[in-house]
């Protein structure tokens, strides 16, 4: 899945000044052909997904054979509003964003400040802090299982040194909220170092002087320039992050299956779980609907938020 | 860069404020340094485990010398696990991804771009749309649309929808719309139809753009975990991540093995993120891909 926004201004298009008055006739078959390809598999494939879950929450279709089944009106929806599990998944995925967001908001600029003041050695962070998100879920979780191994794992030993109780990583509720909350530290924080050491970059370098000059320590210069300058930066990569973490499926799945007792399970593992083992397709797809309510209102208000916020400061 | 400048010319190097600064900077930089080391101490436990025996990593689990190397593990790991298919499936869905994503993402691009047809401004709002669509949550809906048109269980139910992910039509578009005008036109004075202004004038000029929305699909492709372990039931189509998911087990005491497979999952990825670093990281910055 991606989540987009632009994170500098794209050049604005200038379309169509090329020739004036009315296109012309090959211009017009030109433009329909080379869109078409696309559109077609766009409207097909992404949009129609949509669709197709609208009309099958209505529905109680089933996941096992070909057809719709039978008109059921809103009873899939009362059904998924009523079901205290879904309600408990929901706050799984809600949890898990309250877990992780605000390190991997923090501590991702925190690094890429620090990696502001240092001269070399960019490349090696941008590795050692990147590599890990581009390798696979599965392998990251076979890596983190590995390590969260009672008695013999490297997690536990390291707790056990520094003298933290050794939590059942796998075993218990919120050992394993610990443990996801860790894996996904480590896997997806790079990508928030590198957008804020982008961002970073693009503060003028005059600025710095001029603080300089006016007798500013670095570090009121971090506190003062560098911090406020990322205000934009950090409203894009918390909207990224949230809705990023309230998608998550792998690294629960992966790591703990959603247990113990369905206790760490998300939404879509509970999307899963009706589709694909309970095979109910049409009540899964009233709940993936209702879901998917939640996350276009929190991506739509900040889109909103932000244009205010944009029109406000060119008023 | 936000390195610190020296504050006067004349200042020289013991005045204080200068030198204060030089410690913070190297303070920060052992910090940091600190830090990154942790972050690679998962991919080198993985390494030291896949080496060693399974019998001497259970009596000592934390000294990774004790017991001996050996690439048995690896052996053990090729011949047991299908990892070869798997890799030659994730290759070709990848590869077949990436291919058809810049061909089709590019022409839309550009026709968003350059050209004015009917349907344009309404073309470009869905898309526009479509970008805030968290289509992972959809995963069901796809599932039963997927199963109706006859696609499970093929290659191209996982190429499908990384062709229709609007982004790289907006990465293509925004790279378009910085080409001069002025070129188009004087293609189109001397006699260039549409198609060669697009295939010969613009492409060899979009290759930034090009390689961006290339390496984020292969990767994005090789990587996704809940589609492909829908759509593909069978073993032997299966792609990496859905296969090594298959070893993940509690009961699994075959530590070095299990550690083989990842590494043999994760070093190919790593070489390539090594290779194409700078433009993978430029990429992520301009089209915030998550």
């Amino acid at each position: 899945m991606t989540t987009v926004a632009a994170t500098r201004p794209a050049p604005t298009a200038r379309t169509g000044t090329h020739t004036a008055g009315r296109p012309h006739r090959s211009e017009r078959r030109a433009g329909a052909l080379l869109t078409a390809p696309f559109f077609v598999i766009y409207l097909v494939f992404l949009i129609g997904p949509l669709l197709v879950g609208v009309v099958l929450s209505f529905f109680n279709t089933t996941t096992v054979k070909d057809g719709l089944g039978e008109f059921v009106g809103l009873s899939n929806y009362s059904e998924v509003i009523g079901d205290p599990q879904f309600w408990d998944a929901m706050w799984h995925s809600v949890l898990f964003t309250l877990l992780t967001t605000p390190p991997l908001v923090i501590l991702a600029m925190a690094a890429a400040i620090l990696a502001s003041r240092v001269r070399r050695g960019r490349v090696f962070y941008r590795l050692a802090f990147f590599a890990p998100y581009v390798v696979p879920s599965s392998i990251v979780a076979l890596i983190f299982l590995w390590m969260y191994t009672p008695q013999i794992g490297l997690i536990p030993k390291i707790f056990g040194a520094v003298g933290l109780p050794v939590p059942d990583f796998i075993g218990s509720t919120s050992g394993g909220w610990t443990a996801v909350t860790l894996m996904t530290l480590w896997w997806t924080f790079g990508f928030n170092f590198v957008l804020y050491t982008a961002a970073i970059q693009d503060v003028p370098s005059d600025v710095y002087e001029a603080a300089a000059i006016d007798g500013a320590g670095p570090w009121q210069q971090i506190r003062h320039i560098t911090v406020p300058m990322l205000g934009r930066t950090t409203s894009l990569v918390l909207i990224l992050q949230i809705l990023a973490s309230l998608k998550v499926f792998d690294q629960i799945y992966l790591l703990l299956g959603g247990g113990p007792d369905q206790s760490t399970r998300p939404v879509i593992e509970y999307i899963y779980d009706t589709g694909f083992t309970s095979y109910r397709g049409g009540y899964g797809a009233a709940a993936t609907m209702v879901y998917f309510v939640v996350i276009v209102v929190i991506s739509a208000a900040w889109y909103g938020l932000r244009r205010r916020r944009a029109t406000r400061t060119a008023a | 860069m936000t390195t610190i400048t020296q504050p006067r010319p004349a200042t020289g190097k013991n005045a204080p404020p200068a030198h204060g600064a030089t410690l913070f900077n190297r303070l920060c930089a052992v910090c940091l340094t600190l830090f990154a080391l942790m972050w690679l101490v998962p991919f080198f436990w993985a390494i030291a485990t896949s080496l060693r025996s399974d019998a001497s990593i259970t009596q000592k689990p934390t000294s990774p010398f004790a017991g001996g190397w050996s690439l048995n593990a690896y052996s053990y790991a090729w011949n047991t696990y299908p990892i070869g298919t798997w890799y030659l499936n994730s290759l070709v869905i990848s590869v077949l991804a990436v291919i058809f994503t810049v061909a089709f993402c590019s022409m839309a691009g550009f026709a968003l771009a350059f050209l004015r047809y009917r349907g344009r401004t309404a073309v470009l709002a869905l898309v526009a749309a479509g970008l805030m669509l968290p289509s992972e949550a959809l995963v069901l809906p796809q599932f039963i649309e997927y199963r109706s048109l006859h696609l499970l269980g093929t290659f191209w139910a996982l190429v499908l929808p990384s062709i229709a992910a609007p982004i790289s039509v907006f990465v293509f578009r925004s790279f378009f719309a910085g080409i001069p005008v002025a070129l188009i036109e004087a293609a189109r004075i001397d006699g260039a139809g549409w198609w060669r202004i697009y295939a010969r004038v613009c492409m060899p000029l979009c290759r930034p753009a090009l390689s961006t929305v290339a390496i984020l699909t292969f990767i994005t492709t090789w990587n996704s975990f809940l589609w492909p372990l829908l759509v593909l039931s069978q073993t032997k189509s299966q792609t990496v991540p859905v296969g090594l998911a298959s070893l993940l087990s509690n009961t699994n005491i075959q530590y070095a093995e299990v550690m083989a497979s990842s590494v043999l999952g994760f070093l190919p990825l790593i070489a390539v993120f090594l290779v194409f670093q700078r433009q993978i990281v430029q990429g992520v910055t301009t089209t915030g891909i998550k």
